[in-house]
């Protein structure tokens, strides 16, 4: 649950302003973007994103290095996006 | 060193370790706290100790939300668990915690009701689904993971939500590093400090380390060239007498946090007076609790909550670990009774803590440190 893992933006939800679906790793899933509502992402910006809320915006390059670095990091990233793909935020 | 070679950037990791050991004075010992528990695994992993000259120690600090969470919490959690009604929810780090009779998982197989989510958002899925239930979210972590709380919280009683409510664990960092700063144990020159939970508090409540302590401290990435650039950061501080707060992650972290996030907590949680943090014993303002206008949402305020205060086992030398005064080794039973698989301790359950990093990762380092200068010989 430490983990903050980059996910791209891919489109707000059409009625509830803080929610959004990213895609993590393949894994498309609603997140909370509400913490993020002085400067709202929007589909195609980068978030780093710790147990369903967006925590902040990276950038693109931001996003990849640190996808490699968790990818190689094994079963911890592992556990995550199975917990990611396990949710059901809405 | 063979390891090395396998992460992309050695070359730079190599410079950057040459740097460090230039900026090192001859007879001095540097020791460096990584506050954050996600640090250590990168350490450990990346086998981070091994570029730097032996006069730089790093010490593994409390930051591992996991970890910290005394037995008689887990109790707690337990015994609300196993009230009529109720389905607790927790994250999937929490489960197998051990507690003085056992973690969430023994109780599962003894027909409690404690789930895995993956966020606290989750569990008002599961409120909404079950209107006859009370779900109670197990609320763990460092002020990283409060504004998710604190949020759903808000969304809770924005819809209504009757039967939603949380047993709130959440800790916050500072206080855990004044007091370390504070113990005659442990003498330590400089702090990485923590990456994730300084995008929400910021730069600024490190301050008080470097004007009234006279440390530095340097905000890390995760990376392990992040750690052993912060590193660098530091020693360039301490051979010029500096002592500033300085952010190495400055491309996730705002100087001054996240204001939506802090507001959040503070609109739902104050602090606690006092709470008991695993191996640190008790810290006064460290932890918050449900505000009052929250009550109907507090799992303390709905429920008898025993709050027995449980000791640790024995053997168990995790409050050592937490404060960085022992090495994960350096425990009794580290690696024979106490494993990843049969944990006894918090430590080497949560893939963030001390004894799992290095138990995972640092001994097979060690392993292929010996492999190579054999090699190198032969």
């Amino acid at each position: 649950m430490c983990l903050g893992i980059p996910g791209e933006v891919i489109e707000l939800h059409p009625e509830q302003p803080d929610l959004a679906k990213v895609d993590v790793s393949g894994v498309r899933r609603m997140i909370n973007i509400g913490l993020l509502s002085d400067d709202p992402p929007v589909p195609g910006e980068w978030v780093l994103i710790h147990v369903g809320f967006a925590l902040s915006k990276i950038d693109e390059s931001e996003a990849a290095a640190a996808m490699q670095f968790l990818e190689g990091i094994g079963k911890a990233y592992d556990d995550e996006i199975a917990a990611l793909r396990a949710s059901m935020i809405e | 060193m063979r390891f090395v070679d396998e992460f992309r950037d050695a070359d730079k990791a190599h410079a950057l370790a040459a740097k460090i050991a230039a900026l090192c004075e001859p007879g001095r010992q540097y020791k460096l706290m990584e506050v954050c528990g996600g640090h250590t695994h990168t350490i450990y992993k990346h086998g981070l100790e091994d570029y730097l000259p032996e006069s730089v120690t790093l010490v593994h600090g409390p930051g591992c939300p996991v970890c910290v969470i005394p037995m008689g919490r887990v109790d707690d959690a337990i015994h609300l668990a196993s009230q009529p009604d109720v389905i607790m929810t927790s994250f999937g780090d929490m489960m197998r915690v051990p507690g003085s009779d056992g973690s969430f998982f023994d109780a599962n197989a003894e027909g409690t009701s404690i789930r895995m989510v993956y966020s606290p958002l989750d569990s008002l899925k599961i409120a909404r689904q079950n209107p006859d239930k009370q779900v109670v979210f197990m609320a763990i972590g460092f002020e990283t993971t409060a504004p998710s709380t604190a949020m759903t919280m808000l969304r809770a009683a924005a819809e209504g939500l009757g039967n939603f409510s949380v047993f709130c664990n959440h800790v916050t960092i500072v206080p855990a590093i004044k007091a370390i700063l504070d113990s005659p144990d442990l003498r330590l020159d400089g702090f990485i400090g923590p990456g994730h939970v300084s995008t929400v508090i910021g730069c600024r409540p490190y301050e008080f380390i470097a004007r009234d302590y006279g440390k530095p401290v340097v905000v890390a990435g995760f990376e392990p060239l992040d750690i052993l650039q912060s590193i660098y950061m530091l020693m360039v501080q301490l051979s010029e007498s500096r002592a500033e707060v300085e952010n190495q992650y400055s491309r996730v972290v705002p100087w001054d946090g996240n204001l939506v996030a802090l507001k959040a907590i503070g609109e739902t949680m104050e602090l606690r007076p006092y709470f008991e943090w695993r191996g640190l014993g008790f810290i006064s303002h460290s932890a918050l609790r449900v505000r009052e206008k929250y009550a109907a949402m507090d799992a303390e305020r709905l429920f008898q909550v025993p709050g027995v205060r449980v000791a640790d086992p024995k053997a168990c030398q995790c409050g050592e670990v937490l404060k960085g005064v022992l090495k994960p080794w350096e425990c009794k039973v580290f690696g024979t009774a106490c494993t990843p698989e049969t944990p006894i301790g918090t430590c080497m359950v949560s893939p963030e803590g001390a004894c799992a990093a290095y138990y995972n990762f640092g001994r097979m380092n060690r392993t292929r440190v010996a492999e190579a200068s054999g090699m190198s010989r032969s």
